[in-house]
């Protein structure tokens, strides 16, 4: 399986960007073996609106199982959720913590609604 | 012929100015209220025989049926209103702005038209004055479409008075493109300064003819004066401070029916644009 956590930066080291649709990075991950790669996401940090779908056909594209970030609009959360990407939030810290609070359970908590309000126009 | 009241800054006195205006002028007056997010010239000029209708925009309904995931309705979005995923489209019906393109670039005619409502615009009348205005829709977002719609009713043989929105952005551009003149209406204060700056260099980049008008015009300083006469602007109008005007607005009544004196300056102010476009 692969998860997908939003980052403000390219490694594993890097803390966790708050935001999903205009997040700096995703860090797709691999749990068991720890291989990554990032995907940059700067293309839609200038975006007026939208940024949230594209950020979702982003993560859908990248064929993960589960995404952590911080918060989740709901634009995204719906283009997550039909795609059956299930969602955690509230996730802050180190990305590497992150994927290691995921693999032992602490993080299982999967998000039924979005938890912010779409901020475009 | 068209003249638009703008401002960069909220609460100058737009309306003041234009239903003043409006009510001063003879003959065959339109007033278009333009913004449509808060619209409150019908306060002052209390128009009668109200109609309504209903303004929609169009948007993409897609028949899952008919499409094959083929995705050009995605591309061509630039506002990502529609978006396949996986073996679905999704729609985001509140992000459209109505282009229609979905629909006729979709190749197995999986698109059809559906519509979202903006708002209201009603149609009334006040003495001499054909009298319209938007009211957006609670939850509405998008405002330009309906200031469009309530344009629609500028009329070419008449004086179209059109109250605009605070600001520079895109409500405000819909409201004054394809303006004659531009009143920008301003108070001497350094918030007023800089977002009179603003509204300029939006004047100029659409080339739209424009001056002043300065409302409370004796607070603040003089800085609003002389920023007028450096970049050469005329100052078309100056109304004072004056605690009647402010009670006869509280009391939403018009200024020219207040203060009978003030009638003669709005006229003065209309030969004055008269004037400019020469």
């Amino acid at each position: 399986m692969k998860i997908a956590i939003t980052s403000s930066g390219k490694d594993l080291n890097a803390e966790v960007d708050p935001r999903f649709g205009r997040a700096a990075y995703f860090i797709i991950v691999d749990p068991d073996t720890m291989e990554y790669e990032a995907i940059e996401n700067t293309q839609n940090m200038g975006l007026p609106q939208g940024a949230g779908v594209q950020a979702g056909k982003t993560i859908v594209g990248s064929q993960v199982d589960v995404l952590l970030t911080g918060n989740c609009g709901p634009k995204a959360f719906k283009v997550l959720e039909t795609a059956g990407i299930r969602v955690i939030i509230n996730a802050n810290g180190k990305v590497k913590d992150m994927v290691e609070q995921f693999k032992s359970g602490e993080l299982s908590d999967y998000a039924k609604n979005p938890n912010v309000n779409g901020h475009w126009m | 012929m068209v003249i638009a009241v703008a401002s960069g800054k909220g609460g100058t006195g737009k309306t003041t100015i234009a239903t003043n205006l409006a009510a001063s002028v003879d003959g065959n007056v339109r007033y278009l209220d333009c913004d449509v997010e808060e619209p409150n010239a019908h306060i002052f000029l209390k128009p009668t025989d109200l109609e309504s209708e209903t303004v929609t925009l169009p948007i993409p309904e897609v028949d899952q049926t008919k499409c094959d995931l083929c995705g050009i309705c995605d591309q061509i979005c630039q506002f990502s209103a529609i978006a396949v995923m996986g073996e679905y489209v999704m729609t985001f019906p509140e992000m459209c702005h109505g282009c229609k393109g979905c629909m006729m670039a979709c190749p197995t005619g999986a698109i059809s038209e559906s519509s979202r409502e903006l708002g209201k615009l009603e149609k009334g009348r006040s003495g001499h004055i054909e009298f319209f205005h938007g009211q957006m829709r609670v939850g509405e977002a998008m405002s330009p479409p309906l200031i469009e719609a309530v344009k629609e009713h500028v009329q070419a043989n008449a004086l179209n008075i059109v109250d605009a929105p605070p600001g520079t952005s895109c409500p405000v551009i819909a409201a004054i493109k394809d303006a004659d003149f531009l009143l920008l209406v301003t108070e001497p204060t350094p918030f007023g300064l800089n977002d009179l700056k603003l509204a300029v260099e939006t004047a100029r980049l659409m080339k739209i003819p424009f001056g002043i008008v300065i409302n409370r015009a004796d607070v603040g300083d003089n800085r609003t004066v002389e920023y007028a006469k450096e970049e050469n602007i005329p100052i078309m109008m100056e109304i004072p401070d004056k605690r009647d005007i402010a009670v006869a607005y509280s009391n939403g009544i018009l200024m020219v029916e207040a203060l009978p004196e003030m009638r003669e300056k709005f006229q003065a102010l209309y030969q004055n644009v008269l004037e400019q476009l020469k």
